[in-house]
């Protein structure tokens, strides 16, 4: 009967393509719209993740001036840290692997023949450690380069590809680059970390000694930031405690002055930011929830304009002798099969719009089982619903009345 | 044929005091006031009677569609007031064949498929249909009209196939309500010449309400219906056009 009966409702619904049609068209709609808002949510979510990964794990950034806010960082009063601030941290607080001083510059860098508008960044070896860097050719800067400010670099990704060009890392080793009025050596490059996705790029700098940046770039003493690389699976709490003890003795606050710098956890900024995201992608998913009841309104409709045809079918099933189950039966069957024909069709637009709108977007995508699993269930449920209850309530009419039906 | 096989006298179709209401209290509507009707095998009968005489509630209980209030309805010894939905539902499958007035095919399905509706709730396998579903086609000379849609069929040739659709199962009785409704006179005689032959050359008892004398005289027993009564009950000696039928052209 199971197998007559399937038979029986793939033929209604082969015949009445136009009406099959327009119902999946709701569902269709509706699930590829949840699908691919939730999708790219979470794509968007991950890279934010992936980004703020990259910054470093288990790191401290400490800068001076106020709690950055309006009219926070900066303001002339403040002073910057020093060389030995990063020294005393390394040697005073138990938990850190590693502290590195760090000075930026925006310059234009020459070579080749070509310009390229990047930021140069002058720090220690200890850079490498904080930031998760590792090299994809050449070496880091001896003691020596590093107290005399020699004019030798490390270049990014990016840098080195629009200057020197050639394959991943292939040239400018050895090559010589202009930054300002001095010449620097490459002697060594970054491995690239890839896009980190909202048009930041990562690769795109260019790394000397601090003394070099100091001395050559920006012609002061200033370290901007101090970068502090905890031990993995160390609480951050003491650490930045102890830390923001140390920076107000050595920078002689009194009990009653505020701090004049502050430390910001990259645990609680990845908190912080993928919380944001993942409230943007339920809004999102709420939104594309509504085209999904509207999808299921469009079905009602069109269930409703034809349950006068369908009610006279009914009670002419009814009539020359087919049980009431196996009517239903056929109904539910039209109505799962169409349902889940949408469900599918939603899913595979969805997936060929998420992976072009991430790759758009330069957000990486993310194939969520849960809310494909779940919007197929929801259009199923929404079919079922609106197919199969005007059915139960014809099929239980006399099949006479049915037949009556206007 | 089952029904054309049993001993003379007993009839195949038995109402005794048989009585319907519908509604209730103020609404009370009494379409049925103690019918007692008995029809053989083989008989074709036409039931008429005014709008509201209690023809149609007849002809429903009748073809096991609706049950009576009160009174015994009896079809080959079974008691059908005493069925349940889905058993009465296999009786119809098993005994009965429909023509509607209002044809009742389904739409954008062809003829042959509209035919094989029956046979498909039977669980006949897809070759026992289609043969089937031809000779009853063929039987209603439509032969050559399988593929067609309703919509591309005039009204008689849709009356026709709903007939062909009535007796692809052999049923033992052919139930028809005002089948002639919806057609003019010509396509109305063809019909009924059809009916005719169907009861003669077939020997499947026909049952058909009618309030149109013209199509009643094909018929062998006429039934009066008035006020949820019979008032009358008489054979008709002298059917029109009897027995040497060939069915016309459509």
């Amino acid at each position: 009967m199971l197998l007559n009966t399937l038979f029986i409702a793939l033929r209604s619904i082969r015949r009445n393509l136009l009406r099959s049609f327009l119902t999946i068209l709701g569902i269709v709609i509706g699930v590829a719209a949840v699908i691919t808002m939730v999708t790219l949510g979470n794509g968007a979510t991950q890279a934010v993740q992936t980004k703020i990964a990259s910054l470093g794990s288990n790191l401290l950034m400490v800068r001076p001036g106020q709690r950055q806010g309006p009219g926070g960082a900066g303001g002339g009063s403040v002073p910057s840290f020093k060389e030995a601030d990063a020294e005393a941290i390394l040697t005073q607080i138990g938990g850190v692997a590693a502290v590195a001083p760090e000075g930026r510059s925006s310059v234009t860098v020459i070579a080749n023949g070509r310009n390229w508008a990047t930021t140069v960044t002058g720090s220690s070896n200890a850079w490498f450690q904080t930031g998760n860097w590792t090299l994809a050719a050449g070496r880091q800067f001896t003691d020596d380069e590093q107290v005399s400010g020699a004019a030798v670099c490390v270049i990014g990704e990016t840098v080195r590809r629009e200057l020197y060009g050639g394959a991943v890392g292939a040239n400018g080793m050895g090559e010589q680059l202009r930054i300002k009025q001095f010449s620097c050596t490459v002697i060594g490059i970054l491995a690239s970390k890839g896009q980190a996705g909202m048009g930041n790029d990562q690769d795109d700098t260019v790394l000397v000694p601090l003394h070099t940046l100091q001395r050559r770039v920006t012609g002061n003493r200033i370290v901007a930031t101090l970068l502090v690389a905890m031990q993995n699976g160390s609480d951050s709490a003491p650490i930045k405690a102890a830390l923001t003890q140390l920076l107000r003795e050595r920078r002689k606050l009194g009990d009653a002055d505020d701090d004049n710098f502050n430390v910001l956890d990259t645990q609680q900024l990845a908190e912080a930011l993928s919380g944001t995201t993942q409230v943007m992608t339920a809004l999102l998913g709420a939104v594309a929830a509504v085209s999904l009841l509207v999808g299921g309104i469009g079905i009602m409709n069109i269930m409703l304009v034809s349950v006068t045809e369908r009610t006279r079918e009914i009670g002419l099933r009814l009539a020359i002798g087919a049980l009431e189950r196996e009517v239903l039966l056929q109904f539910l069957i039209e109505a799962v099969v169409l349902s889940a024909l949408g469900g599918v069709a939603g899913i595979i637009i969805a997936t060929a719009a998420s992976i072009l709108l991430a790759s758009a977007m330069g957000i990486p995508y993310l194939f969520d089982p849960a809310i494909n699993l779940l919007s197929l269930a929801f259009s199923a449920g929404i079919g079922v619903l609106f197919g199969y209850f005007p059915a139960r309530r014809a099929a239980q009419l006399d099949p006479i009345e049915a037949l009556r039906h206007e | 044929m089952s029904a054309t096989q049993r001993p003379a006298g007993t009839p195949l179709i038995r109402l005794n005091a048989v009585t319907k209401v519908y509604g209730t209290g103020q609404a009370e509507l009494l379409a049925l006031k103690g019918i007692d009707l008995s029809i053989n095998a083989g008989e074709f009968v036409a039931i008429m009677g005014p709008s509201g005489s209690g023809k149609s509630t007849a002809m429903n209980i009748l073809g096991c569609l609706d049950t009576p209030t009160a009174g015994q309805y009896l079809f080959h010894g079974a008691h059908v007031e005493a069925l349940t939905r889905d058993q009465r539902a296999r009786l119809r499958r098993r005994y009965l064949g429909f023509v509607f007035q209002g044809f009742n095919l389904l739409a954008r399905t062809s003829a042959q498929e509209n035919v094989e509706l029956p046979l498909l709730y039977r669980g006949d396998s897809a070759e026992v249909r289609r043969a089937a579903a031809s000779r009853a086609l063929a039987s209603v000379g439509l032969t050559g009209w399988e593929a067609h849609t309703p919509a591309e069929l005039s009204g008689g040739q849709q009356q026709r196939v709903a007939i062909a659709r009535a007796i692809v199962t052999q049923p033992a009785v052919l139930l028809a309500d005002e089948p002639t409704g919806n057609l003019d006179s010509q396509r109305s005689q063809e019909i009924m010449e059809l009916l005719q032959d169907l009861n003669v050359e077939h020997g499947i008892t026909v049952l058909m309400v009618t309030h149109e004398p013209d199509m009643a005289a094909y018929a062998r027993r006429l039934v009066h219906f008035v006020d949820g009564h019979i008032a009358s009950d008489e054979a008709n000696a002298n059917p029109t056009r009897p027995l040497a039928a060939t069915a016309g052209s459509c």
